[in-house]
């Protein structure tokens, strides 16, 4: 490990929370709020251990976006459309799960394919339209997206996919007990820690290995960091973009699964449709890689749980998405300033290595 | 414009109309061409078209504009803000002011930082949206008529015009059922009633961006920014300069659409947006990266929604269906001609399926309207992508001094 780059890696976010904190800070002196007040009150919440769970089924949903994202990352592909790919996979899963009547593991494995098999065909369509007919992926995902949410608004509404839930919205059938991941109650008693975050720690450890352990993996660094290098030295790139695109479908379809499987039950109305834009801000702050992603998730989770707790000072939840939005822009405005800084401290080195040498420019 | 090109623009109008007479005298459904419709379409093209304005400012000059729905937020705010307080006008000045500000920090992070602008863009969209629905609460919660989620309402509208000794014999004589005639009355008549005075502001915008961009040295010079930059700046264009006021100015046009959602909805609501900025994104897509081809995409796709939400006996969608499918024939006849054989003969099935479902089915579901602009999108993209062409620097970071 290079000390002196893993430091470099550190200062981008620290900067973003810092900065964000003090502008955070001149907002609240500005509403008259108490800053410290404001502060303690969320840190004493979001370390209590209910919020903890909270916060730890949250950040498993937000992971597994961001790595579903950070994959497509690795090699210059923009999946902006985890958002469709999640929600059509979820709304599959939870009829399929639904409609089961099957022991707990088959069941439960039955739903997991099922949701990564149509998570990834969406995103198949994507792959299809860039490889095949040119068409950028960025904005393909962005008008897949729209049609995902029309799909599923029909499916939920108008077929008989959809029924009149506990909840008074239309919704998938609910799910059995035997279907569900409910997950273990080890922090808190009265919370359970969804089953899908030790699936999602699995998860994890597969994506590093892949990507740092095989053949594949390293022929997608490879087309990421060049693509015509690559191709020099016998990559299939087509291929390549076609089976990263399918992959991230796959970890895109399982986004809404902690939550259906540990909590929801069915896929209804109200389940939310954007986990798939917090993936993109979570892998950018998290740099692609599994742990930098697996602490940017659980902040961005820490924030958005702790702010329940600021209605009770009287101020706007939405504060802590103002700082989440702040930390992104911070964050990667530093990581390109710290890329460059780099760039001219190599091209200073080689320049005086060489000039030792005796070589002249 | 030359002859030719005028031939062809009257063609293409014909063959519109000639499709459109054609559907409404099969569907037996005179909404599809009435001066309400046409009227209603134009309202809902404002937005997309200045989104679609907005998005070729930014790309014409490099620098991509996926932060086109975040400016537009910031639009609808600013103008419920300053609209309840300061009627109308007021709010189209803030949601004007509030959405170049959103194109400002895009341009401060892409331009000035080398930040890749879909990261940016993105970044810009999150932002808009934590930062109106913090401030709809602390501005609006204390206030008569408003909530925690949207504004008290907006004082006043923006005027508009009908002027009756048009569009009167007009309406007449499209109730009249007479094909073609009563169509063009129609579409004619609407263009007279309830005309918004932003809707003729967009128009002009539509055509000062038209002969700023493509008929002045200024507008060489920041195209020339999306084209090549680096051959640019060695002629000695500050292309960053350019950059900065090409993506301001598409924040303000995109604030502008915004601030005229909140403004016709008389409030501003958190989410009014619903994506146009995207819709827009895919306008300026469907319209070649050109004012011409974006501002027709618009009306088509405000055609689309308003006949989706006015839809009272479930007739208008599955004409839309009827209509969709003789395009795609006409499309199909044009692609045949040309040698380009296997692309008409698959728009040419497509058309045939859809007809299949316009007799088998006597009524569709509204999200099949909802979904025609983005299928349109990627069916352009699929089929015409060697016709389109993007500014050739389009999403390239610019640095001055390094090559590329």
């Amino acid at each position: 490990m290079n000390f002196r780059r893993f430091g470099i890696s550190l200062i981008a976010p620290l900067l973003g929370v810092v900065i964000s904190v003090a502008v955070t800070s001149v907002i609240l002196v500005a509403i008259n709020a108490n800053v410290g007040d404001v502060f303690s009150s969320m840190i004493r919440y979001g370390t209590s251990p209910r919020a903890m769970t909270l916060i730890l089924n949250l950040a498993t949903t937000y992971f597994l976006s961001a790595l579903a994202v950070a994959i497509g990352f690795k090699m210059n592909l923009f999946n902006i459309g985890v958002n469709g790919q999640y929600v059509l996979g979820a709304v599959a899963a939870g009829a399929v799960a639904g409609a089961l009547t099957l022991p707990k593991i088959p069941s439960v494995i039955i739903t997991i394919l099922v949701a990564m098999v149509v998570g990834a065909a969406w995103a198949g369509i994507a792959a299809w339209l860039k490889v095949a007919r040119g068409v950028s992926e960025v904005i393909s995902t962005i008008m897949l997206n729209f049609i995902a949410i029309a799909i599923i608004s029909y499916v939920i509404v108008r077929t008989s996919v959809g029924h009149e839930t506990s909840l008074n919205v239309r919704g998938t059938k609910e799910i059995a007990e035997s279907g569900m991941l409910r997950g273990l109650a080890l922090l808190d008693e009265g919370t359970k820690i969804y089953g899908f975050f030790f699936i999602s720690i699995f998860i994890g450890i597969a994506y590093w290995f892949i990507l740092n352990r095989t053949r594949f993996g390293y022929d997608l660094r490879a087309t990421g960091h060049s693509a015509s290098a690559a191709r020099t030295s016998g990559i299939d790139a087509r291929r390549m973009t076609v089976v990263t695109m399918l992959l991230s479908g796959a970890i895109a379809g399982l986004v809404g699964l902690p939550y259906l499987l540990g909590e929801a039950a069915s896929y209804n109305l109200n389940f939310p449709t954007d986990w798939g834009f917090t993936g993109i801000a979570i892998a950018l702050l998290g740099r692609n890689n599994p742990v930098g992603i697996a602490v940017g998730a659980l902040l961005w989770a820490f924030l958005d749980v702790a702010s329940g707790q600021l209605i009770l000072e009287g101020i706007p939840r939405e504060i802590t998405t103002i700082m989440q939005g702040l930390i992104v822009i911070v964050v990667v405005i530093s990581y390109e300033i710290v890329r460059r800084r780099q760039l001219t401290t190599e091209q200073t080195r080689v320049a005086k290595a060489l000039e030792a040498q005796g070589v002249s420019a | 414009m030359n002859i030719m090109r005028q031939q062809r623009l009257l063609g293409i109008f014909g063959v519109a109309i000639a499709i459109l007479s054609i559907t409404r005298t099969f569907t037996h459904n005179p909404d599809l061409t009435s001066a309400v419709t046409v009227s209603q379409a134009l309202g809902f093209a404002v937005p997309i078209g200045l989104a679609g304005l907005a998005g070729i400012w930014s790309e014409r000059a490099g620098v991509v504009n996926i932060g086109l729905e975040g400016m537009m937020i910031l639009g609808t705010f600013g103008a419920g803000w300053a609209g309840y307080q300061w009627g109308a006008w007021a709010g189209l000045l803030a949601g004007i002011v509030m959405g170049a500000f959103g194109g400002l920090l895009l341009a401060i992070a892409s331009v000035t930082f080398g930040v890749d602008q879909i990261i940016a863009g993105t970044a810009v969209n999150l932002l808009a949206t934590g930062l109106t629905k913090f401030l709809a609460i602390l501005l609006f919660t204390d206030v008569v008529g408003g909530g925690q989620a949207q504004s008290p309402p907006i004082k006043g509208t923006l005027p508009s015009f009908t002027i009756e000794a048009i569009s009167s014999p007009l309406i007449a004589l499209h109730a009249k059922d007479i094909f073609i005639v009563s169509d063009v009355a129609g579409v004619v008549a609407g263009l007279f009633f309830h005309l918004s005075i932003l809707t003729v502001i967009t128009v002009a915008l539509f055509v000062f961006t038209a002969w700023l961009l493509w008929k002045t040295r200024f507008g060489l010079r920041l195209r020339s920014a999306g084209e090549n930059p680096w051959a640019a700046d060695s002629l000695g264009v500050n292309v960053n300069r350019y950059k900065y006021m090409a993506v301001t100015f598409s924040g303000l046009l995109a604030g502008l659409g915004g601030a005229y959602l909140a403004i016709a909805a008389t409030i501003y609501r958190n989410g009014q947006t619903a994506g146009r900025g995207f819709i827009g994104l895919a306008t300026m897509i469907f319209g070649n990266w050109r004012p011409g081809g974006t501002g027709a995409g618009a009306i088509m796709f405000g055609y689309i929604d308003t006949l989706r939400l006015i839809d009272s006996d479930n007739k208008n969608v599955r004409g839309l269906i009827l209509l969709g499918a003789l395009v795609l024939f006409v499309i199909a006849a044009a692609m045949i001609r040309t040698s380009r054989r296997a692309t008409g003969i698959g728009f040419l099935l497509l058309g045939g399926v859809m007809i299949g479902g316009f007799m088998a089915a006597s009524n569709f579901p509204p999200e099949v309207a909802q979904v025609a602009p983005y299928i349109t999108t990627l069916l352009v993209l699929a089929t015409a992508s060697q016709n389109l062409r993007p500014p050739a620097a389009d999403g390239v970071p610019f640095r001055k001094g390094e090559g590329h």
